[in-house]
């Protein structure tokens, strides 16, 4: 019986030791959960590209140290997401956290991540509930607030005069926060703001009462499938000689650009990011991204390319020390600043969402006859998250 | 209420109700025929439309690319019949639904190792590309006229198929007494092949004709397939007739929901609860349609059997 105890004790201290050896150990283990099949699965493939690119790029290492990404298919299911976040922190032991697509699927994995006190890089979802009230040290966007996209749309309505504006969506959470968003910087009359159906196929409702109202322009949150739909649809319709269509910019990139071609041009979206930003990092990583992978990159590879930076740049400054949670705290709040990212240097809020300008940008066809989401302006700068204000961090 | 949006919703109702019809004809008949659930008719669907989308960039031409789309889809058809389906047809229902299943998880990975992970490009044919003035001054999408057209002439094509040819006779004959069938004579396993790679032929028109308004995307399939299903339950299954009805009348209270319940609402309701309630009920509508008929109807409105 004694002999047993103590196997057991042996045993356990055996088990921690080892545990403690993986998280001193001088190699990086990032969970990488993502949406890579599916419907949506393009979006999830364009962040875990433009990650990789970055990790290849610095020779297979991140902040000095060997790293291992392990990639996790969420299949955009919030259940199987919450399983693979326990399964990479328990069994893998990640020592970082990213690449959550969907705000749903973030909702369901960020307490997972919370309580094991690891630190989550976000590459695309920053949903408000997390950047607000909820706010943690252990979560850093590298992307943007949910809303900002929609904030910059409305604004963008305002610099053109856009007087009569009608809004779509699906009529779901993140639908209503997207008019919410457009709606707290428009400063015009909203004709009116309809909810369509999630998933919908035919738009052709909706189209004959946008016609009949008579709006100077439309704002539209219709991601995936169902914004290829919308536009191929509205275009058809005759629609866009006399109302200006607006999206904005993670629903109307390259990925859609693609399977909708020529019906795409003349639409104006807002962004954190442009392919044509004028500094070198950009450049860099849009011919890079071209060479690795034959195709103009999305705002969604950036957005990868950027948060792996970011994770190099926060692991250096911290000397590799990502178990020091003060250090490597501090570290990624000022990683921004330091770290070369396509979109320039900038702030991060105490929040943990980044403080950035966002750019009206024009969909054209370059030189090349490519069609291209071509930058015109910027619209808002230094743009912070709206939630902030709610987040108790300093 | 102009009476010019009236119109053009009616029309758009007709449009939408044909554009299900393409694709619950080829369910209605596999279904009724064989007696065979087949999920992985949205499958068919979506690789029709994809084939499209790579005949129409490869010959650079959409009329040129839709029959290939047509043959390539319905060669897929059959050799899916040949291979896999002819193995289900003696088991229970719940079979076909997990093995069609499995069949709607590997389609789409198979489509997405060919074409890739994002949607592919696939547009109207320059000619139908805008909006046409219709008598009377009213702006409507030129090729949702043509998806009316190609609508109602496979309706008359399959019409005239079913009551006035022999195949159509033994199809006939196959969805109403299959076991009387075979007695007196009926080669089955040939017409069965032949009548899925005739729907599987279908749904490549479904896709490649709705593939120019809609996202060309893995798991297209899945979506519209819902509603496929209603229209045929709807309809009866098993009578192309039944799918025509049910498929217009589905079309018409969807698009007309969509259309009018939000007005209605706002009549006698505050601002924002109609605009919360529109949509919410118009999303329900046609599933509420399908209980209605299924209560006084239990067959459906035009059954094939008995």
């Amino acid at each position: 019986m004694k002999g047993k105890l103590a196997t057991l004790v042996a045993a356990t201290a055996v088990a921690f030791s080892a545990s403690f050896a993986a998280h001193a150990a001088n190699e990086l283990k990032i969970g990488f959960i993502s949406t890579l099949s599916g419907p949506a699965g393009g979006i999830g493939i364009e962040i875990r590209d433009g990650f990789n690119l970055a990790v290849k790029l610095s020779g297979g290492k991140l902040g000095n140290l060997p790293t291992e990404v392990i990639f996790a298919d969420d299949t955009l299911n919030p259940d199987t997401g919450r399983q693979l976040a326990e399964r990479l922190l328990k069994r893998d032991r990640a020592n970082l956290m990213t690449g959550v697509v969907f705000s749903n699927v973030m909702l369901a994995v960020w307490p997972t991540i919370e309580q094991a006190k690891v630190f989550y890089i976000a590459p695309n979802a920053t949903p408000t509930s997390i950047t607000g009230k909820g706010c943690s040290p252990y979560f850093f966007s590298a992307s943007w607030p949910n809303e900002a996209h929609h904030e910059a749309a409305g604004e963008f309505a305002n610099s053109k005069g856009y007087k009569n504006a009608y809004l779509i969506a699906p009529n779901y959470p993140a639908g209503k926060d997207a008019l919410t968003g457009f709606k707290r910087m428009y400063k015009g009359n909203v004709v009116a703001e309809v909810y369509s159906k999630l998933n919908q196929l035919d738009y052709s409702a909706e189209l004959a009462q946008i016609r009949a109202a008579h709006p100077d322009s439309l704002y539209a949150f219709l991601p995936g499938g169902m914004g290829i739909n919308f536009i191929k649809q509205f275009v058809g319709a005759g629609l866009s000689k006399d109302i200006q269509l607006i999206l904005p910019g993670f629903v109307s990139d390259q990925d859609v650009v693609r399977a909708v071609g020529d019906p795409m041009l003349g639409l104006f979206d807002t962004s954190h990011w442009a392919y044509d930003l004028d500094n070198d990092a950009n450049r860099k990583f849009v011919a890079e991204f071209e060479k690795e992978y034959k195709r103009i990159p999305s705002l969604f590879a950036e957005q990868g390319y950027t948060a792996a930076l970011i994770i190099d740049q926060a692991v250096r400054d911290a000397k590799g020390k990502v178990e020091d949670e003060k250090a490597f705290h501090a570290a990624l709040m000022k990683a921004p600043e330091r770290a070369k990212t396509p979109r320039g240097s900038f702030k991060e809020a105490a929040n943990g969402t980044p403080i950035q300008d966002y750019y009206v940008r024009a969909l054209v066809k370059d030189r090349e006859g490519r069609i291209v989401n071509k930058k015109i302006g910027t619209i808002l700068r230094d743009h912070k998250d709206f939630w902030a204000k709610d987040c108790g961090m300093k | 209420m102009p009476a010019s949006l009236v119109l053009e919703q009616s029309l758009n109702g007709l449009q939408f109700g044909l554009m299900l019809f393409l694709l619950a004809a080829g369910l209605t008949l596999v279904f009724g025929i064989m007696d065979m659930i087949n999920l992985a008719h949205g499958s068919l669907y979506m690789i029709g439309a994809y084939f499209m989308a790579s005949f129409a960039q490869a010959t650079g031409s959409f009329w040129l690319g839709l029959p290939l789309a047509l043959i390539a889809t319905g060669i897929v058809g059959a050799l899916l019949e040949m291979s896999l389906l002819r193995r289900l047809y003696g088991r229970d229902h719940l079979t076909q639904v997990l093995a069609t299943f499995a069949i709607i998880l590997i389609a789409n990975e198979v489509v997405r190792i060919a074409w890739g992970s994002q949607p592919v490009l696939l547009n109207t044919p320059a000619e139908l590309s805008g909006p046409v003035t219709l008598p009377g001054g009213m702006q409507y999408a030129s090729y949702r006229l043509a998806i009316i057209a190609v609508g109602a002439v496979v309706a008359l094509l399959l019409y005239l198929l079913v009551t006035k040819t022999k195949v159509g006779m033994l199809v006939r004959a196959g969805a109403s007494n299959r076991e009387m069938a075979i007695a007196m004579g009926v080669n089955i396993r040939r017409l069965f092949t032949v009548v899925f790679a005739l729907g599987a032929a279908l749904c490549a028109l479904a896709g490649a004709m709705l593939g120019p308004i809609l996202a060309v995307q893995v798991g297209m399939g899945e979506n519209i397939l819902i509603l496929a299903f209603v229209v045929i339950v709807i309809g009866g299954i098993g009578s192309i007739r039944g799918a025509f009805v049910g498929a217009l009348l589905v079309g018409i209270v969807d698009t007309s929901g969509r259309a009018f319940l939000p007005l209605f609402f706002s009549l006698f309701l505050p601002p924002q609860f109609a605009s919360a309630a529109g949509p919410a009920v118009a999303s329900i509508l046609i599933y509420l349609l399908m209980a209605v008929v299924l209560y006084f109807r239990p067959q459906g409105l035009f059954p094939a059997r008995g």
